[in-house]
């Protein structure tokens, strides 16, 4: 049996969900091709950021700032979260009991939800030092993209509780099966969106 | 520093008695208060009155649920695309008004005229706005919504639900934009609101946050098109329906969507980013403590340019469907078409900095942008040749739409050479913010993206409503608009080389007076073409019977959307077509197999109505309202309502309806029946009224 | 809900299709995980010039991001073309959006710097 055409992006249903199968490559397309945007996006507010990195105006700088233990933290329970999504996905594809499909989606919302603990204690610390955004284009520009990022792994977290409230509803239908599959493209997409966060902005920064 | 300096009350935010039209004039009765309160009232009026007629008329012929189940809930894209369209036409009669103001004020110049400059400044501000994000955008969103599901076999957008809640965004836009005019004052920082001035020192009513927020809504309405119809475009093609057979028009339309996904971002960061300052007291844009306004200006053109294209990409697609259409020939160089508009896609992006040459960049990044922005200029040049060479020899027709396009080849190709000299930074430095600028502009929107428009409105009109319109008014409002448009506008080629500055509200150099009342002589006579239109609509609809189609082919048309009824089915085919080639509805017409009957009907599965668009759109523009006048209960009650309706969707699951293989049988039937007892005409037949959408085809391939 | 398919062979290309996707996650991590912990290391602990440091971060950041889109996200060049094109296309405006944004305005700062302010 050859390897089954790849319908769309992200991890494929594969023929042994029948016309589910068939329905994702609009929604999965469509969901993609937002995703692009939505790089754009970021892309548009790291530019802002970069040409923004010298207007401190007199104001605390990357130095004054950034914590690189606790980015490390953020970044490993990013990664692992991406890396629990996908076994949740495994899960779904081959129609694995629902325990364990729930409990990757549990252990995915605990360190998301513990990324952005972190996170909001990260500002909090940087606020106490006198890093707010009203202090300087720098800061406003920092205060756009982090928390830019950090607003998309919230929503993503109160879709991934919406979902399973769907599953316990619904079961795993049509549209639930491909509300996980949208939720795991977007999950990846905003752990690619951290890699360039910490290496543009912390990293860099640090430097 | 930020907001709060003005007072606010905890349930009226800053809205107060202030915010009416007239309550200036009432205070301070001085002369330059009362003519711009006047007029300020006028206008304020003419929304108020519009609203209680429309509301009035509803009630009297009871068509409040017809309205509401028919129309605003409905995910249909033909209904969702007429919706479009009458927005834009409404958005277009105020801009046009606005329009004629200016140039009234102008001509009286010398003297200071009528106009105070606060006003004036509203005034253009308000035009290009709404002309770019509430006339242009919707009119081809709508024109593109009804016609490219047909032209490639499909049955509806890929996201029905989707579409809908564009427009209720798109409409909510508008409907901030038209309230302003009632409560409170607009941006006076023209359609693209450069900061500082927006900053909330110096700008610190509630205009910028109206542009802010209704940009804010049309764009996120736009992103959302755009991906519906890329999708639509790569995943619903009538088996056959290759990419090299679709027609020019498609082509266009998803160059466009593809524009829509990838230009909308950098303004919605812009306009976020205003916002922040503004509300917020960040610093992305405003003078002191390491703010930059070129990033405003950088990232608004990184937007501002696409838009242009993608405004005017579907005229092109129009052009391509029309020219052939009137010509009764084979477009010519279709291949060269598609990579034409694929280039103009992708340079696009390769030009934004020609919009701001002078502002201190070294000249050699001016020289790169330069050269791209004369680069551009090719692939249309070879564009304007196709046409050409698609007329050459053809049977052709001066129908309103062709009248149209003749009048777009012309005037079009002299605003693009206009541009071509405007790309040359060392021009560009003499003439960047005169009206010579104005006068290109115009010269690429109004024959360019306006005639496309109105031209598409006159091809397609039939197909969607089933009666053809008048076609002696329609002429006539044709000939206003392009003498109206020349008129109007190349004197400002001269007045810009002559040293008047753009968004000038009076001048003291006599020798401007002669050219500026040209001027509006022009808009006058544009603001009769308008009427024109208007005229048109209302004859033709008291004689609609007289010039039914309902056959559905009046101009023996090429492609998908004339091989239906007029007007179509809800589930556009009875039968979805396979395509075997380019002009696929010419090709079934030319080998007899057009009007078949098919071996089976199925059922269809579409898509049930949906009240997420008008719920939206209500929720967009209370939070918008919210945010311009500062009401912060509105703004969080709302917001969390539309983070419970997006969640409250995700657990709908019976969103489908099924029309039965005996229903579609029947209304196909009937159509089919309707098509033998036609007469089939010829072209020259083709204005009168016995043309009932049938055309009439001779053996040896001959145009009768 | 696992009982046998039509045939059993079937059920075994199965099992070994989820064990190829498993592993693809696993080696995702892996990578990631060392691509990680390298720039971190190095900014941390090494005493690299700045210049050179810069690039390398931006280097493993690159590499991270293509382990993301191969491992994760399952994209290669079996996609279906159009995927393919979109996110090729997509990656030349960002580089052309993003490149233009820094090029314009580091000439700006050069020539138009706003004398220093409070």
């Amino acid at each position: 049996m050859s390897q089954e055409v790849i319908k769309h992006p992200g991890l494929n249903l594969g023929p042994t969900h029948g016309k589910d199968n068939d329905a994702a490559e609009r929604m999965m397309s469509g969901f993609w091709v937002f995703m692009m945007s939505d790089a754009i996006l970021f892309g548009m507010v790291f530019a802002t950021y970069v040409t923004s990195i010298d207007a401190t105006a007199g104001g605390p700088g990357p130095h004054d700032l950034y914590d690189i233990k606790s980015v490390f933290i953020e970044t490993m329970l990013l990664l692992t979260s991406s890396f629990a999504f996908g076994m949740a996905s495994l899960a779904l594809k081959y129609k694995h009991s629902m325990t364990r499909l729930i409990g990757w989606l549990a252990v995915t919302l605990v360190l998301g939800v513990s990324f952005l603990g972190f996170e909001l204690h990260d500002f909090a610390t940087m606020f106490a030092k006198g890093g707010v955004p009203t202090r300087s284009g720098y800061l406003s520009a920092f205060f756009d993209l982090v928390p830019l990022h950090g607003l998309h792994v919230t929503a993503a977290c109160i879709w991934l509780v919406c979902l399973v409230g769907q599953i316990a509803r619904y079961g795993l239908d049509t549209m639930t099966k491909l509300g996980i599959m949208r939720l795991a493209l977007f999950w990846h997409f905003l752990d690619i969106v951290w890699i360039a966060i910490f290496s543009v902005v912390y990293l860099a920064g640090l430097t | 520093m930020s907001i709060a300096t003005v007072s606010t009350d905890p349930f009226l935010g800053r809205l107060s008695l202030d915010s009416l039209p007239f309550w200036q004039m009432l205070q301070h009765p001085t002369e330059d208060n009362i003519i711009n309160g006047c007029i300020a009232t006028g206008a304020a009026s003419m929304v108020v009155i519009g609203a209680i007629v429309t509301v009035t008329l509803l009630t009297k012929y009871r068509l409040w649920s017809v309205l509401w189940s028919d129309w605003v809930t409905s995910a249909d894209h033909k209904k969702i695309g007429i919706m479009y369209v009458v927005i834009a036409f409404v958005m277009l009669a105020r801009a046009l008004i606005e329009a004629a103001l200016m140039r009234g004020q102008q001509a009286f110049g010398l003297d200071g005229g009528f106009l105070s400059p606060d006003h004036f400044a509203q005034l253009f501000s308000t035009h290009g706005t709404i002309m770019i994000f509430f006339m242009a955008m919707p009119f081809l969103t709508g024109v593109i919504n009804y016609v490219m599901p047909m032209q490639i076999g499909a049955r509806d957008v890929s996201f029905p639900v989707l579409n809908s809640i564009s427009l209720g965004l798109t409409a909510a836009g508008a409907a901030l934009v038209m309230i302003s005019l009632v409560i409170g004052k607009f941006s006076t920082g023209g359609w693209f609101g450069y900061p500082p001035y927006t900053e909330a020192n110096f700008s610190p009513g509630v205009g910028p946050d109206y542009w802010i927020w209704a940009l804010s809504l049309a764009s996120l309405g736009s992103t959302f098109t755009g991906i519906n119809f890329a999708v639509t475009i790569y995943k619903e093609r009538a088996p056959g329906m290759k990419l090299m057979r679709m027609p020019m028009f498609t082509w266009t339309a998803l160059c466009t969507a593809i524009l829509m996904i990838f230009a909308m971002p950098p303004l919605t960061v812009a306009t976020a980013q205003l916002a922040l300052d503004r509300y917020l007291g960040f610093h992305y844009f405003t003078n002191a403590l390491g703010g930059n306004m070129m990033h405003f200006a950088n990232l608004f053109w990184l937007f501002g340019h696409p838009e242009v294209y993608i405004l005017i990409l579907p005229a092109f697609g129009v052009y391509s469907e029309v020219i052939s259409t009137f010509s009764s020939k084979v477009l010519f160089g279709y291949r060269s078409l598609v990579v034409a508009t694929m280039a103009i896609g992708v340079l696009s992006f390769t030009v934004w900095l020609h919009h701001f040459f002078t502002m201190g960049q070294s000249a050699n990044i001016n020289a790169v942008f330069g050269i791209a922005s004369m680069l551009i200029g090719i692939p249309t040049g070879v564009k304007i040749y196709d046409w050409m060479l698609t007329m050459f020899r053809g049977r052709v027709r001066f129908t309103v739409p062709m009248v149209y396009s003749i009048g777009f080849i012309l005037l079009f190709v002299l605003g693009g050479m206009s541009g071509i000299l405007l790309a040359n930074p060392t021009v560009d430095y003499q003439v960047h913010n005169t009206v010579f600028l104005v006068a290109h502009f115009h010269n690429v929107a109004v024959p360019g993206v306006l005639f496309g428009m109105i031209a598409a409105y006159h091809f397609w009109f039939p197909k969607a409503f089933g009666f053809r319109l008048n076609e002696r008014w329609g002429i006539f409002s044709a000939l206003c608009w392009i003498f109206g448009f020349m008129l109007a506008f190349f004197p400002l080629y001269a007045l810009g080389i002559m040293g008047l500055p753009r968004r000038t509200v009076a001048y003291t150099e006599p020798s401007y007076v002669p050219l500026e009342w040209v001027a509006f002589l022009g808009a006058l006579l544009i603001l009769a073409a308008l009427a024109g239109l208007l005229v048109q609509l209302w004859v033709s609809i008291k004689h609609r019977d007289e010039n039914r189609v309902f056959v559905g082919d009046p101009w023996d048309g090429r492609s998908l959307e004339w091989s239906m009824s007029a007007p179509p089915p809800e589930y556009n085919f009875a039968v979805i077509p396979v395509v075997r080639g380019r002009d696929a509805f010419t090709m079934a017409k030319e080998e007899g197999v057009a009007f078949q009957l098919p071996n089976a009907y199925a059922n269809i599965e579409l898509p049930k109505n949906s009240a997420m668009g008008p719920v939206i759109a209500a929720i967009g523009f209370a939070v918008a309202f919210g945010l311009v006048w500062h009401i912060w209960w509105m703004v969080i009650l709302f917001f969390v309502v539309a983070v419970v309706t997006v969640i409250v969707r995700g657990f709908a699951r019976d969103t489908t309806r099924i029309v039965t293989a005996d229903e579609v049988r029947q209304e196909h039937r009937r159509w089919l029946s309707a098509v033998a007892a036609t007469t089939a005409v010829s072209r020259a037949q083709e204005c009168g009224p016995a043309n009932a959408g049938l055309a009439l085809h001779r053996a040896d391939g001959v145009v009768p | 809900m696992s009982e046998q398919g039509n045939d059993y062979s079937d059920q075994w290309e199965l099992k070994q299709q989820e064990r190829r996707e498993f592993r693809s996650y696993v080696w995702g991590i892996g990578l990631a995980l060392l691509l990680t912990v390298a720039p971190f290391a190095l900014v941390h602990w090494a005493g690299i010039p700045r210049f050179p440091l810069l690039i390398v971060i931006g280097a493993f950041a690159l590499v991270q991001m293509l382990v993301h889109f191969r491992f994760f996200l399952h994209i290669g060049f079996k996609q279906k073309r159009e995927d393919l094109q979109l996110i090729l296309f997509s990656t030349l405006l960002l580089t052309i959006m993003v490149a233009g944004t820094i090029w314009i305005m580091a000439s700006l700062a050069l020539r138009m710097t706003m004398p220093a302010s409070p």
